[in-house]
């Protein structure tokens, strides 16, 4: 590897097969969910009970591309907390857009 | 990912300097912080679309029986369900399924590439940026033929109200632009371009930087650095480009 002198000698590790296998199960995880999300698309009428489960299918999407891909589930506790408590103001602005939204002039 | 909270004197808080309380480098940090606040300018495009369009009368009718009409709401399906190539044909969000897919591949070949990074193992790290570039373009080309039918619209026209001159009339309108939009509401298209316009920006901003890296890799300088944090950072901010799209998905073209 080391074409110059000043180069460091690099000990390349053997890939970590076990790490490897489980991004991929999660990789299929996420497929999987999108596809339930297509048949619950052609399948299920239109309703509050439809958009409910796609928000729900869409935060455990999320949760694994956070958690496992991003890493953030293995993090120390105190940057968990700090990226994950203030998404409560995204909840508060929902809240706030919604009832602002009720109390608005129909276009 | 070192825990480095143990490694204090007694009596002495982790926040008094000289360890790392969150076990991070401040640039992971500093990407983590940004990606929350990005996270909040996507909430405020999305939670904006949800409160004009719920304030939007919606299709009441059979969505076999769906037209397109700016008196009310479009059911996104009926909106996005042409493939390239399979021009007449319907097929609903079958091409948003396809780009998804192919974000979520490029996220997996990412995250492989991190993994090798740990392993010091440039060879690796090469080809699943390589990979993770290609996922990258890929989806920005879909993006490009989605833009590119949205605007030009579909075979049969609609008729639209437009005020022109200074009086109202109403004409045949293909296709949707900022300013007349044939599949409904003029809002419907606004936000199309500006949520998608804008995920689609961070992605291109995301093959920039993945390419970056890719060339800093191949050059050897995280080699000589002893380390391949850089690949942690960009690849925190592109399982985010994947993370809004998943979110964009669900909100834009499924509910």
């Amino acid at each position: 590897m080391a074409h110059h002198s000043h180069e460091p000698q690099v000990t390349v590790l053997p890939p970590d097969k076990e790490k490897i296998k489980k991004l991929w199960t999660v990789a299929f995880i996420l497929g999987a969910v999108t596809a339930v999300e297509f048949l619950i698309a052609f399948t299920m009428s239109h309703g509050v009970a439809k958009t409910a489960l796609f928000v729900i299918l869409t935060i455990v999407k999320a949760a694994y591309i956070v958690g496992e891909f991003m890493h953030l589930k293995y993090e120390v506790k105190v940057l968990f907390w700090s990226i994950l408590i203030p998404t409560l103001f995204i909840i508060w602005m929902l809240v706030a857009f919604v009832y602002e939204g009720m109390t608005m002039p129909v276009f | 990912m070192a825990h480095s909270t143990a490694a204090t004197a007694p009596g002495k808080s982790v926040w008094d300097g000289g360890a790392s309380p969150m076990g991070a480098s401040y640039g992971k940090l500093m990407m983590w912080f940004f990606l929350l606040s990005d996270a909040f300018t996507f909430s405020g495009l999305l939670i904006t679309y949800g409160l004009v369009r719920s304030s939007h009368p919606a299709f009441d009718g059979l969505p076999e029986a769906f037209t397109f009409s700016t008196e009310y709401w479009p059911i996104p399906e009926k909106v996005f369900e042409a493939v390239p190539f399979l021009h007449g044909y319907s097929l609903p969000l079958v091409f948003v399924g396809i780009m998804t897919f192919i974000l979520i591949m490029s996220s997996v070949t990412m995250v492989l590439a991190v993994e090798a990074g740990h392993r010091m193992d440039r060879k690796a790290v090469e080809k699943w940026m390589l990979w993770t570039i290609v996922g990258g373009i890929t989806f920005l080309s879909c993006q490009a033929w989605e833009w590119t039918h949205f605007i030009v619209g579909t075979d049969a026209p609609t008729l639209v109200k437009d005020f022109v001159n200074g009086q109202w009339i109403t004409k045949e309108v293909t296709g949707a632009n900022l300013h007349i939009n044939q599949y409904g509401p003029q809002p419907f298209a606004d936000f199309f371009f500006f949520i998608t316009g804008f995920h689609g920006f961070h992605v291109f901003s995301g093959v920039l930087l993945n390419f970056l890296i890719y060339y800093n890799t191949v050059t050897g300088v995280y080699e000589r650095r002893g380390h391949y944090e850089m690949v942690e950072k960009v690849g925190l901010y592109w399982h985010f480009v994947d993370l809004v799209w998943v979110f964009v998905f669900t909100f834009f073209y499924l509910v």
